[in-house]
């Protein structure tokens, strides 16, 4: 459908805390930003010095490779100041309150702050705590809105649009990050969404996000274009809520026979894959996945993030989606 | 104070449901000397005028406190509370036995007597169903109950084990007291952090479904009728629940109950209006609007008895961390009234009447306490407040050592303005 939208120049928010908050304009604003980015990190030279003098502290709570290293690459390129600060479980095992992390970076005059944590909602209540600006890299199961962003600008680069898109998210809906900031992006750019896993991982009331659920994994990617396999962490079998991987790999894991049976379907996996679980080796490595590209993607759409969070304005040329 | 006169004030009289014109009370040594319009008294008498619609009734009582005391008394001590009791008009509280030691020996309920001696509130301590509150073997009841042990639970804690809690029910039966049982069946609550539904799956957070509450409020119910025991209901937060309750009580079975005035207010909208305010995380937790609803009706169709405000009070820095790593809980003393007046009064669901009834009469005829009354002669016990001055809840109205409430900045309407209680008059600023 031929909706008009409003063309931004700049973000209307300080922080990045979740994309339920952010609106359709705002999030073209990145994708489109984030194409320039591609292409300025396709040149010799990949640096460039919009965050000069900007100070940013990654502050990893939780282990992460993949979105640390992709995020402080990010910052690089954009000549920002960076450290960089890893620790396992809450600030409370460390011995101080969240409070007490917040007022300390109070004190060093931070900027920006790339938070992930394995608690929901640590990155709002950092918000509320300090003046700097705070950038959700992944908290608990609420939301990960850089990895979504990456994802649509996948999709983007593979469709050439959103706007009508259906899109498959299977697997353990209850605890992803990614599928709940994948949903609510996805929606406001006008796809359609349904959301696929057994009953024990689907959460009360997530037809309220306006998505279709079905358990049945045939059901789900029948008509889609695109499937977003999500990581089953695999305690859940200890904690009872799968009889057990083998089982959940012939119900809801992508396998050969669906790639035959859907050779157009696109496959995203967030990463780090398990292979054999959610994705059959075949799967993971078939030119119908595009795991590769959501990786290079990621650092161009950090860039995006960072650049516009610090006030600056849509790249010259990017005037809008190319739909 | 040896003599005070309190001129204009109406009388609300809970037993005989009737309100008086504005009269004149006299107090003196603990007593009430006269009662009457234009009393005369000796020129030195202190005085308080009132204008306006202000109201004494018998003092009013909050059967569910955490007090800390003894053990936690970063977080409040018997004194502290009580000064928060008193700020909220309350002048008896119930207090439960999770301290460091629980109350779960005699020593113990002493203690608290002790401690409590000097301030102007009265506090009766509820002891332990069970050993270290471990759930496994029952306390020492009856030595309990002579040392001044008003009623059993383990709260803090559900009394997961059937078993248990069946013989607490016909143990406690024998001496005349309830067991109020904190409605949790643990391995549906799991590691839930706020109530199970479409707000928890939008913010992350692991839920804790109705159902947890209501299973094991279906069990209890089915054994306070084999066993004839008194099956007090804690901090009731479903719809379900009350449901459940009003069958019950239809049939004959010894059931009361009571509600928490953040349960009538809030729902768990409120996790993320606040942006995951730690403020806003309780066991029971904060339910559906639907949920707030049937409360309010189970309040008004006298399914629900009491309201008591599981008054939890926790240190700054242990409420200053992450929304999962934060301890259940929230301060209630200072805002019950505020919130009753102005969710349940004015709306019309109860009548003022009606509501002082849920924190004067009913939580001690659950507990088997004396009734005060207001009569020539008798021992005085008696909240002083109106309900119609709005306000506006700031931190200087707060005498509990902590501050982990969600209502600061808040609107309130109707303010408890003075206790007089064991000859001691405590007066809260404007």
């Amino acid at each position: 459908m031929p909706t008009q939208r409003t063309v931004l120049t700049h973000l209307h928010h300080r922080h990045l805390l979740g994309l339920e908050e952010y609106s359709a304009a705002e999030i073209e604003l990145i994708l489109d930003t984030a194409r320039h980015f591609r292409q300025v990190l396709e040149r010799p030279v990949k640096k460039v010095p919009a965050l000069r003098d900007r100070t940013i502290v990654n502050l990893f709570f939780e282990p992460s490779t993949r979105t640390r290293i992709s995020f402080e690459l990010a910052e690089r390129r954009l000549s920002a100041d960076v450290v960089s600060f890893q620790a396992a479980g809450s600030s409370l095992s460390k011995g101080e309150t969240l409070r007490d992390t917040a007022r300390n970076l109070e004190a060093m005059k931070i900027d920006m702050v790339v938070i992930r944590h394995s608690a929901s909602g640590a990155p709002h209540q950092l918000a509320r705590w300090t003046a700097a600006q705070i950038i959700n890299a992944g908290d608990g199961a609420h939301e990960h809105p850089t990895q979504a962003l990456l994802d649509m600008y996948t999709l983007r680069e593979r469709f050439g649009r959103i706007q009508g898109l259906r899109v498959a998210i299977v697997g353990d809906i209850a605890h992803s990050r990614v599928a709940r900031s994948n949903i609510h992006g996805l929606r406001k750019l006008g796809a359609s969404v349904i959301v696929c896993g057994p009953a024990t991982l689907l959460p009360a009331g997530i037809e309220t996000l306006g998505v279709e659920v079905t358990t049945r994994l045939e059901e789900a990617l029948e008509g889609a274009q695109a499937v977003i396999a999500l990581r089953l962490q695999l305690e859940r079998q200890q904690a009872g809520l799968l009889p057990s991987l083998r089982e959940y790999h012939f119900t809801y894991g992508i396998r050969p026979e669906h790639l035959e049976r859907y050779p157009d379907l696109v496959i995203l996996h967030p990463g780090p894959i398990n292979r054999g679980v959610e994705l059959a080796d075949e799967v993971a490595d078939s030119p119908q996945s595009v795991i590769l590209d959501q990786v290079t993607n990621g650092v161009a759409v950090r860039m995006a993030v960072l650049y516009l969070l610090a006030g600056m304005p849509r790249p010259e040329g990017e005037t809008g989606p190319a739909q | 104070m040896e003599r005070l006169l309190l001129r204009g004030v109406r009388i609300v009289d809970v037993e005989r449901s009737e309100i008086s014109e504005p009269l004149d009370i006299l107090l003196a040594e603990g007593k009430i000397a006269a009662l009457g319009p234009n009393l005369e008294a000796p020129s030195d008498t202190p005085q308080k005028t009132y204008k306006g619609r202000v109201y004494v009734s018998i003092g009013w009582m909050d059967m569910h406190v955490h007090l800390r005391e003894p053990g936690q008394e970063h977080k409040e001590t018997i004194a502290t509370g009580c000064r928060a009791a008193a700020a909220g008009g309350f002048t008896a509280v119930a207090c439960m036995p999770n301290t460091d030691p629980p109350i779960h020996t005699r020593d113990v309920v002493e203690f608290i007597y002790r401690r409590a001696s000097a301030e102007a509130v009265d506090v009766y301590p509820i002891a332990c169903v069970s050993k270290e509150r471990k759930g496994r073997e029952l306390t020492e009841m009856w030595d309990l109950a002579q040392a001044g042990a008003v009623a059993f639970s383990d709260d803090g804690a559900p009394i997961w084990h059937a078993g248990l809690m069946r013989r607490a029910l016909e143990y406690a039966r024998m001496l005349g007291r309830a067991i109020i049982n904190h409605m949790e069946e643990p391995a549906l609550s799991s590691e839930g952090v706020m109530h199970e539904g479409a707000v928890a799956t939008r913010l992350g957070l692991r839920g804790i479904p109705a159902e947890a509450e209501t299973v094991m409020i279906a069990r209890d119910l089915e054994l306070a009728a084999r066993t004839g025991g008194h099956l007090h209901v804690a901090h009731l937060s479903t719809a379900r629940g009350a449901e459940l309750i009003r069958r019950a009580k239809a049939e004959g079975i010894p059931v009361t109950a009571e509600v928490c005035p953040h349960h009538f207010t809030l729902t768990d909208e409120a996790v993320a209006a606040s942006g995951y305010d730690t403020n806003t995380k309780m066991n029971p937790p904060l339910r559906t609007a639907e949920d707030v609803e049937a409360l309010k009706q189970a309040l008004a169709d006298g399914t629900i008895d009491v309201i008591a405000t599981d008054h939890a009070p926790h240190a700054p820095e242990e409420k200053e961390v992450e929304f999962i790593a934060a301890p259940f809980g929230i301060i209630g003393l200072e805002t019950a009234w505020g919130l009753i007046v102005r969710e349940l009064v004015q709306p019309g669901l109860l009548s003022l009447l009606e509501a002082v009834r849920k924190i004067t009469l009913a939580p001690r005829r659950i507990l088997g306490l004396p009734i005060p009354r207001i009569a020539v002669g008798q021992m005085a016990c008696l909240t002083v407040f109106d309900a119609e001055t709005p306000w506006t809840f700031e931190p200087r109205h707060i005498r509990s050592k902590s501050r982990n409430t969600p209502f600061l900045g808040e609107r309130l309407i109707g303010r408890a303005w003075a206790i007089y209680n064991r000859g001691r008059w405590v007066e809260n600023e404007p």
